[in-house]
């Protein structure tokens, strides 16, 4: 591909609110008796992955489903907890499909497309209907209705939940409807399996390669489309709210392939996270955002005071967030939080034995409200938070840092959700698409149901119907000969170095990197440090890396060596692209482009586009494409929290 | 969070994948924070396996935060270990003393075959949830979400059994390796629902008849399932399996 390869997005002409309609129209179709002729493999069982692996089998595709874990149901988007936004306006408080279209491009800092998000925007509903009737027991109110709740600083009551749990009610509803499917036939499931590459033969993607988890064998599947539904790349920083298995490696073999990646340094740091306690640390748990309706953030004025909260007079406390964004206050937007606790924590101001973590204060919320009033509406996670603490945030607050969450970033998708690989098609978090630098609350499980169960049914069928497929048979087909091949052979240069470090202290070490100098603020001077860093962490891991174990086996060392040696070249990717991007925005906050007030400043003549990256070989740099962001329906505006 | 540093002593079941039986083998697990999760302990023993030039102990994991269902074992004899209604992941070193010996193996259950040390194949659940664990709904037909008014109390009902997280503890638990709260809760959460009426009786028949053919156990009231559940799935909802599934035979 030359470098000056036009990314066409394929927007479909006419106005916003007729786009979807027009390209449904438009979209070939495929005969519903020929449908069955059609091989699908869809690779993930989470949100987007399962409810797209269902929805194309009812459709009649034949469809072949990986999961890594034992069962499609475990996928990550089971621990989303506050709920799914959807524009029903049943709260009747001035809701539309172009307020929630709006808010979320506004939330994304302008750097979304507006044909994708509008459509999320209307699908919303669909998907809302879809689930109750699925049976996700929402919560509802006593008369009997679909109650809702506003999330995220959202001025509507827009978010639909189901006590904390709402992301593993809806995941258990895309997972039902799946077993159906397995039951009928029409989905073979492969759980225990992990893609480690994409084959494409003649422009197209036509097959994936995976390990068997549990006899370390390669396995090969054809197909005449492939579905990437991986998830997001958090784990790069190590420790992240994602589980442990999340990873980039499909996205990134793909990305090897031929499928641009974009704006991969596009990632979101939740404020309201369980801080970290020691170097063993695995994982970081995330407290929802709603306690910041009522917790008070501060730190003590004198660096280094390390008395007890209790001990600490008012007079000696700064509620920061409060002094600095008087009319917010504790409820700036995610980014805005992230910051200015890691700016505090910086100055030497944080608490606990770390150092890195700030007081969320419910004192003065239960004496105004009473402590039941605290518990009816926060019970749940002052448990989880003692359950993992130890400490009571009854009685003492509770201490919060911020932590790696959701990757905005991912694999660059048109209109269709197609890569630039012709037939690999990415769903949710594993696209880029719609939350442009900065995701707003309860919108994820949003989009995860909306690629799987409304667009790609409809969008995979215009591709199918329009294109001749040559036979393809893996077993003497050079391209799914080479990708075995090549997959064994990194699995056994791994296990041959023998060397000193264990693949988790790897791990630890680009993460703290990449947290240090790609994390909540980045500046030149760093960005290019830690790109000097990770290259050398790269190239220590390949000589000193100890992974025991065989390869014929259930080998858990060695899974997670392929993932982090992805990893250590994906950060390099998310470095680059945050050195290219001259500009602050969202989640992207470069210190040299600020506004008087330490806001995010935006250069929408310059940065207004999709950074899209194009693998170039080992030996040399990604290629830059970028993809123009067109700004008919919306005024590009300055966020202030003041 | 005022941490402070225990040794304990494990006995942890080994087991190769085919190897027809295991052994307990025993490790020391030093200098473990009291803040650590049961399943940061494990990974600070294999660290030091592997430095040692061993092989780690497998153990199934995920979210690590008592959601995903994927962690699992038998703690000193009580599935997931001894704190009420909680997951592995979430069992931490706080609740052990200095010099505690930790008896660690993994679920045990005729269904549940041992696929390597600490690891069980639970497909058996899946396959369950096959026969019937879901309401037969494709995507685009839905009427609008709020054409049927279903109650608080009862969608806060089926709320609470559609809590399982699938872990298998009740198997592990239950002395006849029965997976009836399992089944119970699927059958439960559906059947309070309108929406998943229509299908109700064909649904407690052919889930319990899957649960039967993969080698599950029969209940026998021993409600250790309930016990050990770390989502508190209640034995109630095991009666409203009895009921839907004697209904069933009338229909």
């Amino acid at each position: 591909m030359s470098a000056e390869v036009k990314l066409d997005a394929k927007i479909p002409d006419g106005p916003l609110a007729e786009k979807w309609d027009r390209h449904r129209f438009n979209l070939k179709l495929v005969n519903p008796a020929n449908k069955k002729k059609f091989n699908i493999i869809v690779v993930g069982t989470g949100l987007a992955g399962a409810s797209a692996a269902a929805t194309l089998a009812e459709l009649g595709y034949n469809v072949q489903n990986f999961c890594i874990q034992d069962s499609p149901r475990r996928a990550h988007s089971i621990a989303a907890q506050g709920g799914i936004n959807a524009a029903k306006n049943y709260a009747n408080d001035g809701d539309s499909v172009w307020r929630l279209f709006y808010d979320t491009v506004k939330g994304g800092d302008f750097r979304a497309r507006e044909g994708n998000v509008y459509r999320l925007a209307q699908l919303s509903c669909n998907i809302i209907d879809h689930c109750v009737a699925q049976g996700i027991p929402f919560a509802r109110d006593y008369g009997g209705l679909l109650d809702n709740r506003s999330f995220g600083g959202a001025q509507v009551s827009r978010t639909f939940y189901a006590k904390g749990q709402t992301g593993q009610q809806l995941l258990l509803g895309a997972y039902s409807s799946l077993m159906r499917q397995v039951a009928a036939g029409m989905v073979t499931l492969y759980p225990r399996r992990e893609m480690l590459d994409l084959v494409v033969v003649d422009g197209k993607a036509r097959g994936i390669v995976v390990r068997n988890l549990i006899t370390g064998e390669m396995e090969t599947y054809s197909a005449h489309a492939v579905v990437l539904a991986t998830g997001g790349y958090g784990n790069v920083f190590n420790l992240s709210t994602n589980a442990m298995a999340s990873n980039v490696t499909a996205a990134f073999r793909a990305y090897k392939k031929g499928a641009f990646f974009a704006n991969p340094c596009f990632t979101q740091i939740h404020p309201t996270c369980i801080p970290v306690h020691g170097t063993y640390q695995s994982k970081l748990t995330l407290m929802s955002e709603s306690l910041r309706n009522d917790g008070r953030v501060w730190v003590p004025k004198k660096p280094g005071d390390k008395r007890k909260p209790a001990d600490i007079p008012e007079s000696e406390r700064d509620y920061y967030l409060e002094t600095k964004y008087p009319s917010f206050g504790n409820l700036v937007p995610r980014d805005v939080a992230s910051r200015n606790a890691k700016e505090q924590c910086d100055l030497g101001k944080g608490v606990g034995e770390t150092g890195l973590a700030v007081y969320l204060d419910f004192a003065d919320a239960i004496n105004r409200y009473g402590q039941d009033v605290i518990a009816g509406k926060y019970g749940n996670l002052f448990e989880m938070y003692e359950k993992i603490t130890g400490e009571n945030p009854y009685q003492t607050p509770m201490m919060i840092y911020p932590a790696v969450h959701y990757a905005m970033g991912g694999l660059w998708v048109d209109y269709n959700l197609m890569s630039t690989v012709d037939g690999l098609f990415v769903l949710g978090e594993a696209n880029f698409s719609d939350h442009g630098a900065n995701r707003l609350g309860a919108s994820a499980l949003m989009q995860g149901l909306a690629d799987g169960y409304f667009v790609i049914p409809y969008t995979i069928g215009g591709y199918l119907a329009g294109t001749r497929f040559p036979e393809v048979n893996p077993s003497d087909n050079a391209e799914f000969k080479a990708a075995t091949t090549a997959a064994q052979a990194k699995i056994d240069k791994l296990l041959s170095i023998n060397g000193k470090r264990t693949v988790a202290e790897f791990h630890r070490e680009l993460g703290l990197i990449l947290w240090e100098y790609c994390g909540m603020s980045r500046n030149e001077e760093g960005l290019a440090k830690a790109k000097t860093l990770i290259q050398k962490l790269r190239a220590e891991f390949w000589e000193d890396v100890r992974v025991p174990g065989a390869s014929q086996d259930l080998n858990q060392s060695l899974e997670n060596a392929g993932r982090v040696a992805d990893f250590l070249e994906f950060g390099e990717l998310m470095v680059d692209d945050a050195i290219a991007r001259k500009e602050s925005c969202g989640c992207h906050f470069n210190t040299a482009y600020q506004t008087e007030e330490n806001e995010a400043r935006r250069d929408d003549d310059n940065f207004c586009h999709v950074a899209a990256w194009e693998y170039a070989g080992d030996d040399d740099s990604p290629r830059f494409h970028k993809e123009p962001l067109v700004f008919e329906n919306v005024e590009l505006s300055q966020r202030s929290y003041k | 969070m005022i941490s402070k540093t225990i040794n304990l002593t494990l006995k942890v079941w080994r087991q190769g994948r085919k190897e027809p039986i295991g052994r307990l083998e025993t490790y020391q697990a030093k200098d473990i924070s009291t803040d650590m999760s049961f399943l940061e302990m494990l990974d600070v023993v294999n660290e030091d396996l592997t430095k040692a030039g061993k092989e780690p102990i497998a153990f199934d994991h995920d979210c690590r935060e008592g959601i995903c269902g994927m962690c699992g074992a038998v703690i000193n004899g009580r599935a997931h270990g001894q704190e009420k209604k909680t997951t592995l992941c979430q069992l931490h070193m706080r609740h052990f003393k200095d010099g505690d010996t930790i008896v660690v193996e993994p679920w045990r259950a005729r269904a549940f075959p041992l696929v390597k040390d600490l690891v069980v194949d639970r497909s058996a659940l899946d396959k369950i949830i096959m026969a019937g664990g879901y309401i037969s709904a494709n995507a685009g037909g839905a009427p609008d979400a709020n054409a049927i008014p279903i109650s608080k109390e009862v969608a806060e009902n089926a709320f609470n059994a559609a809590a399982c997280i699938g872990c298998g503890a009740c198997v592990a638990a239950c002395p006849n390796a029965s997976a009836m709260l399992f089944v119970s809760a699927k059958v439960s959460h559906l059947a309070l629902l309108p929406q998943g009426r229509p299908e109700a009786a064909r649904r407690a028949r052919a889930m319990v008849q899957a649960m039967d053919a993969c080698g599950f156990g029969n209940c026998s009231n021993e409600t250790e399932c309930e016990a050990e559940c770390p989502k508190g799935i209640s034995i109630v909802e095991i009666a409203r399996l009895n009921r839907e599934f004697f209904k069933s035979e009338f229909s």
